[in-house]
C-alpha cells in the first residue's frame, strides 16, 4: 500500500508529523514506559523508597486467586457483550435494510444510544433497576422474579452486560447497515432468480461480503468490552457487590487509586496493554489483508 | 426489494419496532423522571407519562446543580466543559492527524516507518490501560484542573490517522501528477486538492471523535478537583453514586438528558454526511 506518486522534500514532512510524535511520546510512550518500569518495583509503606524486584509483582499477582477471578469474569463479560452485541444489531440491521417504508425513522432512534456516553448508560439502567422505584424491578416483581443488583452477585453482572451492549448497538448498527447497503443488489437478484430463499440468499451471499466488516466490529466490540465498558461498571456497580462485576480495567484502577498498590496496578496495565496488543495485531493484520480484495 | 414476500416483511417490521421499544425505553423513562417532582419519582411504580415539572427541573439543574447537595455545580458549568473538551479533542485531533497521515502517504524519507508503528501502537494502550504512570506525567507538567489537560493529552489518535491515510491512499495518483506538473507545491496540493476533497471524512472523523471527547469519563475524574472543571459525564455519574436516604431522581434524570442532548444534536444533525463518510471509509 504505497503511493507511487510522491513529493520530494527533506524537512516538511517531519515538520507534519511533528505535533502528533510530540503528544504521543509525552502521554503515551513516557507514561507506558513507566507503568512497565513501577512494574518491576515495589514501594515501601512510607512511599518514596522503592526496591527493584524483578518480576515479584506479576509472580504475586499471577498467583493471586482474586486476579484469577477477575480475568475469568473479564472473559466471561467480555464474550456476552461482545456476542450479544454483534448479534442484536446485525439482526436489527438486516432487518432494517429490508425496510423501505418508515426506514428513516427506526434509523433515527437506533442510532440515539450512540451519543448516550457509557457512564451515563450506567446511570440510566441503574435507575430503570433500582431495587426500590426500578420500574422492570417492579414489572418483574409482577412476575414474581426478585431483582436486586445491589444484593445479587448474577444480577448484577447480568445488568452490567446489557447496559453495556445498550450502549454500544447503535455503533454497530451503523456499520452493519453500511455494509449491508455496499452489498450490489445485482447479486441478490441474480441469487433470487436461480430460487435461492431469503434464508439462503442471507448465509450463501450477504454474510460472508459482510464478513470484513464483522471481523472489524469484533475486534472493536472486543477492545470496548475490555477496556471502554470502564463508566458503565463505575456508574452502575464499582465492581461489587462483592467482586461480582470486578473487572480488569476496573481492578487496575481500584487498586492503583483506591488502593494504592501502585506495583500490583503496574503490572496488571502491563497484562493488560499485552492483550491490546495481541487483539489490535489480529485486527490489524486483518484489515490490511482486506485491503488486497 | 428482489421479491414479495409480506410474511418476511411484517417479520422484519415487527423486529425492528420490538428493537426500536427496548432502545428507545431508558431514553423515554430518564425523559419521563425529568418532568416530575422529586415526591413522585420516590413512589413505586414511577409513572410511565410525562409531568409538569419539566421547565422547573431543567431551570434548577441548569443554575443550581444537583440542588442540596454539598459541593453541587451548576450545570452549565459542566455543560460548558464538555463542550470545549469535546469540541478541543475533536479539532485537534483531526488537525494533527491528518497532517500527519499526509506526511505519511505523500513523502518517502527515513524515519517514515518508525513514526507509523509510533502511531499504530497507541491504537493499543488507551488512558485505561496506564491510569497512573499518565496521570504522574500530566501532574509533572502542571496540566491538572485545565482545559490543555482535559484536551492535549487525548488528541493523539490512530485511528484518526488510519482513517485519513486510508482515504488518502484512495485519492488517484494522476491528481497528484498533474498538480505536480503545474508546479504546485505539497502544500499547495493538500489546501487545494487533498482537503476540499477529505470534506466528508473529516464530517465523520468530527463526530466520531465529539462523541469521544463528549463521552469520556475516566479522565475527567482524574484530573480535576475543582469543581469548575467537572464534565458533564462524569458530574452525572459522581451525583449518581452519592448514598441518599431520599434522592432526587427526577434532578439526577434531568442532568442525564441534559448530558445526552448535545451530541444526540451532533448526531443527528451530520447524520446524513457521517454514514457517508463511514460507507466511504468502509471501502
Amino acid at each position: 500500500m504505497e503511493k507511487r506518486v510522491v513529493f520530494n522534500e527533506r524537512w516538511l514532512p517531519y515538520l507534519l508529523v511533528a505535533p502528533q510524535m510530540i503528544i504521543t511520546l509525552i502521554f503515551f510512550f513516557w507514561p507506558s514506559a513507566q507503568a512497565m518500569w513501577q512494574s518491576v518495583l515495589v514501594e515501601d509503606a512510607f512511599g518514596g523508597n522503592s526496591k527493584f524486584v524483578w518480576f515479584e509483582n506479576f509472580v504475586s499477582l499471577l498467583s493471586d486467586p482474586n486476579y484469577y477471578d477477575s480475568a475469568r469474569l473479564t472473559l466471561i463479560f467480555s464474550a456476552l457483550v461482545a456476542s450479544i452485541g454483534l448479534a442484536v444489531s446485525l439482526l436489527l440491521a438486516v432487518m432494517a435494510d429490508r425496510i423501505l417504508r418508515g426506514a428513516s425513522i427506526y434509523k433515527t432512534i437506533l442510532i440515539w444510544p450512540y451519543a448516550v456516553a457509557p457512564a451515563v448508560a450506567g446511570v440510566l439502567w441503574g435507575f430503570l433497576f433500582n431495587p426500590s422505584v426500578g420500574i422492570v424491578v417492579w414489572l418483574l416483581h409482577g412476575i414474581g422474579v426478585d431483582f436486586n443488583y445491589v444484593m445479587n452477585g448474577n444480577q448484577a453482572l447480568l445488568l452490567v452486560v446489557f447496559a453495556s451492549v445498550w450502549a454500544q448497538v447503535s455503533y454497530n448498527f451503523l456499520f452493519f447497515l453500511a455494509g449491508l447497503q455496499s452489498i450490489p443488489k445485482s447479486l441478490i437478484e441474480a441469487a433470487a432468480i436461480d430460487g435461492a430463499g431469503p434464508t439462503r440468499r442471507f448465509w450463501d451471499i450477504v454474510f460472508p461480503l459482510l464478513a470484513p466488516t464483522g471481523f472489524f466490529l469484533l475486534v472493536i466490540n472486543t477492545l470496548y468490552a475490555l477496556v471502554g465498558t470502564f463508566g458503565v461498571v463505575a456508574s452502575l456497580t464499582q465492581g461489587g457487590p462483592g467482586q461480582a462485576t470486578n473487572i480488569l480495567v476496573y481492578k487496575v484502577w481500584n487498586d492503583g487509586f483506591r488502593g494504592q498498590d501502585l506495583g500490583s496496578s503496574s503490572a496488571q496495565s502491563v497484562i493488560l496493554m499485552l492483550l491490546m496488543i495481541l487483539l489490535t495485531f489480529v485486527q490489524f493484520r486483518f484489515v490490511e489483508r482486506r485491503i488486497h480484495y | 426489494m428482489v421479491e414479495n414476500r409480506p410474511w418476511l416483511t411484517f417479520f422484519s417490521h415487527l423486529t425492528v419496532i420490538v428493537g426500536v421499544i427496548i432502545i428507545a425505553f431508558p431514553i423515554w423513562m430518564t425523559f419521563v423522571a425529568s418532568t416530575h417532582d422529586q415526591a413522585t419519582m420516590l413512589q413505586s411504580p414511577v409513572p410511565l407519562w410525562p409531568g409538569t415539572h419539566l421547565i422547573e427541573n431543567y431551570r434548577d439543574v441548569l443554575a443550581e446543580g444537583y440542588k442540596g447537595r454539598p459541593g453541587t455545580v451548576p450545570l452549565y458549568v459542566t455543560l460548558t466543559n464538555s463542550l470545549v473538551m469535546a469540541l478541543g479533542v475533536a479539532i485537534g485531533k483531526i488537525l494533527i492527524s491528518i497532517i500527519s497521515a499526509f506526511a505519511i502517504v505523500y513523502f518517502r524519507f527515513p524515519l517514515r516507518m518508525i513514526f507509523f508503528w509510533m502511531i499504530f501502537v497507541t491504537l493499543m494502550l488507551p488512558v485505561e490501560v496506564r491510569i497512573v504512570p499518565t496521570y504522574g506525567v500530566v501532574a509533572n507538567l502542571g496540566m491538572l484542573d485545565s482545559y490543555a489537560g482535559l484536551v492535549i493529552p487525548l488528541i493523539a489518535s490512530a485511528t484518526a490517522t488510519f482513517l485519513f491515510r486510508q482515504f488518502f491512499l484512495s485519492v488517484p495518483d494522476e491528481l497528484t501528477e498533474a498538480a505536480r506538473v503545474d508546479g504546485a507545491s505539497p502544500m499547495r496540493f493538500f489546501w487545494d486538492i487533498l482537503l476540499p476533497m477529505s470534506r466528508t471524512s473529516i464530517a465523520a472523523l468530527f463526530v466520531i471523535q465529539f462523541i469521544y471527547g463528549w463521552h469520556q469519563y475516566l479522565w475527567p475524574l482524574l484530573i480535576t478537583t475543582k469543581e469548575s472543571f467537572y464534565t458533564i459525564v462524569m458530574n452525572v455519574s459522581r451525583q449518581a453514586n452519592v448514598v441518599d436516604a431520599t434522592p432526587s431522581w427526577n434532578l439526577l434524570m434531568t442532568m442525564a438528558m441534559l448530558a445526552m442532548l448535545p451530541p444526540v444534536l451532533v448526531v443527528m444533525s451530520m447524520q446524513r454526511l457521517f454514514v457517508r463518510g463511514l460507507v466511504e471509509t468502509e471501502k
